[in-house]
């Protein structure tokens, strides 16, 4: 007999499973808009120029491979706050934060999940938007916190319920944590308005909330990084002290390097020395140093000024694309003759859009039309090409006629 | 962090590695994209086949599942956390963990954060013979309640190199079998300690032929060099297929919310190196050049203290074996050693073996003998 008998099967993970279907399915039209990784417009992986530039540069030089530290790689890190942050930001210059390298963000988003159980007293609740990206919950959930939600996605109008989330917000108890989607919402692709940030920020003031940002699409939105930032920034300018998580997944095609960030913003940078300390425990029981390829990438894409700018003009030419072919699938509906109004798929933002389709009509999209998503109706438009968008209209419009 | 360095003091890139970074960096056919969560499964199948040898008969009946992990610590972590929610029950937190005193003191911290309330140790290190306290060791299985979990170090034992020999490790065995205790071997230096492949995982594959279940957390760090590169493999050995899927099907939810799917430069690096015949040799053949200059720089040092007629027996700087050496200096003498000698090494009286070159053999013997007769 065996120590395992009673371990049950684990049930298949929703978003992975949806490409997992793909594969297996043998018709030529199939198209895969489940899992969010950047396509070009031949539907092929992208890697961006300054990502080999960077690589060939890090192939020259003949590095080691010595241990990086516990909290990653100081370059990168610096680097990261200073984008996140932005070069003139009172906090970045001022010393009071701390930024420790994760693997990219459910990493990054789990050490400050744990840091929180550990160290957050005042709570065990974390606060998400309703709908949010599935492995949220699981992350904060075996790290020993609690879920609650606050309204957030409209279902009626595909947009954002700001009244609902404003009224919800209004009613967590004091000392709670907030989890707040930096930019391009996932799995909605519906942000707020910069007047909705800052009545949000207000509301979370008030509330004496803890808010925990996850930024995971920095640049890759709306194809500025200064614009996608800016939520970011707002709350700290308005003295709330966030911890936020960053991935470089996507705004660098970085997916299996596993690069990001997570930093809390302090009192002071004496506080801030305490918290690296603090997250230093936390991370070495868990993997002991993080891997360097993909934060060495980043840092020297950061760090070079021609990369750099390399880089912002790489990062909006995906975002545009994206951005192009939202248009061009609600051309393609109203050309279909479809009635109905998909307006949200242009004002949604950044990878993924929540069509308002239904379960029923998901299933007969990867059934008859070899469509795959997830079952909430989210497809990732960097899966949509200029080649396809009519195939996915005609589908659409198939079956919500 | 310990890590090898060559006769300069400096670290060393393997030469294999270097050649098959070039093969990556020169194939515009790979990409970033995402691993499976489990990992990539080259580098699963053959780092697991590494730990267990091609014939081994887990292998061949299908029993073994791979969980390719951030070094070996993540390894570690994974198979932790999946014995917190799975073994010996659901979610038994008092399940006992026994670790070595001494050991890593990482695998405390490990199991701890884990979840486990009951971390306790078992006799390892006898201070007065300088060895392996075998009966106390086995005493200690005897007396642990049934179903403990025991931390087993697959070769190389950290910190004090002293490894059971094999008819020790058969002993181990039959008492851990006859009172159901789990073994979870931490290989971290697989190849590292002896410059053989087989002979440091034979103590794994005797557990496997002794139709064993058991966890081995494996690190490619020291072993192929990678240390930045996070690669480890927590290898699974199964009653069967079925128990082993099930496993891995819930290993993988516990990766979902710890890192996603793991980073692949380092995996493609071992993978591609282990499964071609040529690369393999290679890095065989760099594996021994460590393991070789850390066996020399034991046998040198060894006999410059018996030739300085330093005080006490030093036959034990030979038979320990890795990285690490646990010299029997005392708290003092170790301080004699730091502060007048200015050679670092810790108050355990532990010294890191690849600090020893040939140019500062003498100065360390002789520092050692001033330390023992001052």
């Amino acid at each position: 007999s065996s120590w395992w008998s009673h371990v049950e099967m684990g049930p298949p993970d929703p978003i992975l499973g949806v490409t997992e279907a793909f594969k297996r399915d043998t018709n030529s039209k199939k198209m895969n808009l489940g899992v969010g990784a950047y396509r070009d417009d031949n539907g092929k992986p992208y890697v961006l120029n300054c990502v080999r530039k960077a690589e060939a540069m890090i192939a020259s030089k003949k590095m080691d491979k010595e241990y990086l530290p516990i909290g990653g790689l100081a370059d990168f890190t610096r680097a990261s706050a200073e984008l996140a942050l932005g070069e003139n930001s009172e906090a970045f210059k001022s010393g009071r934060y701390v930024t420790v390298q994760g693997i990219s963000g459910t990493g990054s988003l789990r050490i400050g999940a744990n840091f929180l159980q550990r160290f957050f007293k005042s709570s065990r609740d974390v606060y998400l938007p309703k709908p949010s990206w599935g492995n949220h919950t699981p992350i904060f959930r075996d790290a020993g916190m609690q879920l609650q939600a606050y309204r957030y996605y409209d279902p009626k109008t595909c947009s954002l319920d700001f009244s609902g989330a404003m009224d919800d917000i209004s009613k967590i108890p004091e000392k709670s944590i907030i989890l707040l989607h930096a930019c391009a919402h996932n799995p909605t692709g519906v942000d707020p308005r910069q007047e909705q940030w800052k009545e949000l920020a207000a509301m979370v003031k008030k509330r004496n909330l803890l808010v925990y940002f996850d930024m995971a699409y920095q640049g890759f939105a709306s194809g500025d990084i200064n614009r996608d930032a800016w939520a970011v920034r707002y709350f700290i300018e308005q003295g709330i002290n966030v911890v936020l998580s960053q991935s470089y997944a996507k705004n660098m095609g970085l997916y299996g390097e596993r690069a990001g960030a997570f930093t809390v913003i302090c009192s002071d940078a004496e506080e801030a020395k305490r918290v690296e300390s603090q997250l230093k425990i936390l991370i070495r029981p868990m993997y002991s140093n993080p891997p360097l390829n993909g934060a060495r990438i980043a840092s020297i894409i950061l760090n070079t000024p021609d990369l750099r700018k390399e880089w912002l003009v790489e990062v909006k030419g995906m975002a545009d694309r994206i951005i192009s072919m939202r248009t061009q699938l609600v051309s393609n509906l109203k050309k279909e003759g479809s009635s109905h109004n998909w307006q949200h798929i242009t004002d949604q933002i950044g990878m993924f859009c929540f069509t308002g389709l239904k379960p029923e009509q998901v299933e007969r999209l990867i059934k008859e039309f070899s469509i795959y998503m997830t079952k909430d109706g989210r497809i990732s438009v960097a899966g949509v090409t200029s080649g396809n968008v009519g195939y996915l209209a005609h589908a659409i419009h198939q079956v919500t006629k | 962090l310990a890590a090898y360095r060559t006769d300069e003091g400096q670290p060393w890139v393997l030469p294999v590695v270097k050649k098959v970074e070039q093969m990556i960096a020169n194939d515009n056919s790979l990409n970033h994209e995402y691993l499976p969560i489990l990992g990539l499964p080259e580098f699963r199948a053959n780092a697991s086949r590494i730990a267990l040898g091609d014939d081994s008969p887990a292998i061949k009946e299908n029993r073994i599942g791979s969980v390719q992990s951030l070094g070996g610590t993540g390894a570690l972590r994974i198979g932790a956390e999946f014995l917190r929610r799975w073994y010996n029950g659901n979610n038994n937190t008092a399940t006992p963990v026994y670790i070595s005193a001494p050991s890593w003191e990482n695998h405390n911290s490990v199991f701890v954060d884990a979840g486990f309330k009951d971390i306790r140790t078992y006799h390892y290190w006898d201070a007065a013979k300088r060895g392996l306290d075998l009966q106390g060791l086995l005493d200690d299985m005897e007396k642990a309640p049934e179903f403990s979990i025991f931390i087993l170090h697959a070769c190389a034992h950290n910190p004090t190199g002293t490894d059971p020999t094999p008819d020790q490790w058969k002993q181990i065995a039959a008492v851990m079998k006859r009172r159901f205790l789990f073994p979870f071997f931490d290989s971290a230096y697989q190849g590292f300690a002896s410059g053989s492949l087989d002979k440091d995982a034979w103590a794994v594959r005797y557990f496997v032929s002794e139709g064993f279940e058991l966890f081995c957390a494996q690190s490619f760090s020291k072993n192929f060099g990678l240390y930045n590169e996070r690669v480890g493999n927590l290898t699974v050995v199964g009653k069967d297929a079925d128990n082993v899927q099930r496993v891995l099907s819930q290993m993988e939810k516990i990766v979902r919310t710890t890192w996603s799917n793991p980073p692949s430069q380092g995996a493609r690096i071992v993978a591609t190196t282990l499964s071609s015949p040529q690369l393999f040799a290679e890095w065989k053949d760099n594996v021994k050049t460590m393991a070789d200059r850390v066996l020399l720089m034991r046998s040198e040092l060894r006999s410059r203290l018996e030739s300085l007629g330093t005080p006490g027996t030093w036959n034990h700087i030979t038979e320990q074996i890795g990285m690490f050496s646990f010299t029997g200096l005392n708290p003092k003498q170790v301080e004699y050693m730091i502060k007048e000698k200015h050679i670092y090494l810790m108050a355990s009286g532990r010294i890191n073996m690849c600090g020893l070159t040939t140019k500062n053999l003498d100065y360390v013997a002789k520092s050692i003998h001033e330390a023992v007769t001052k």
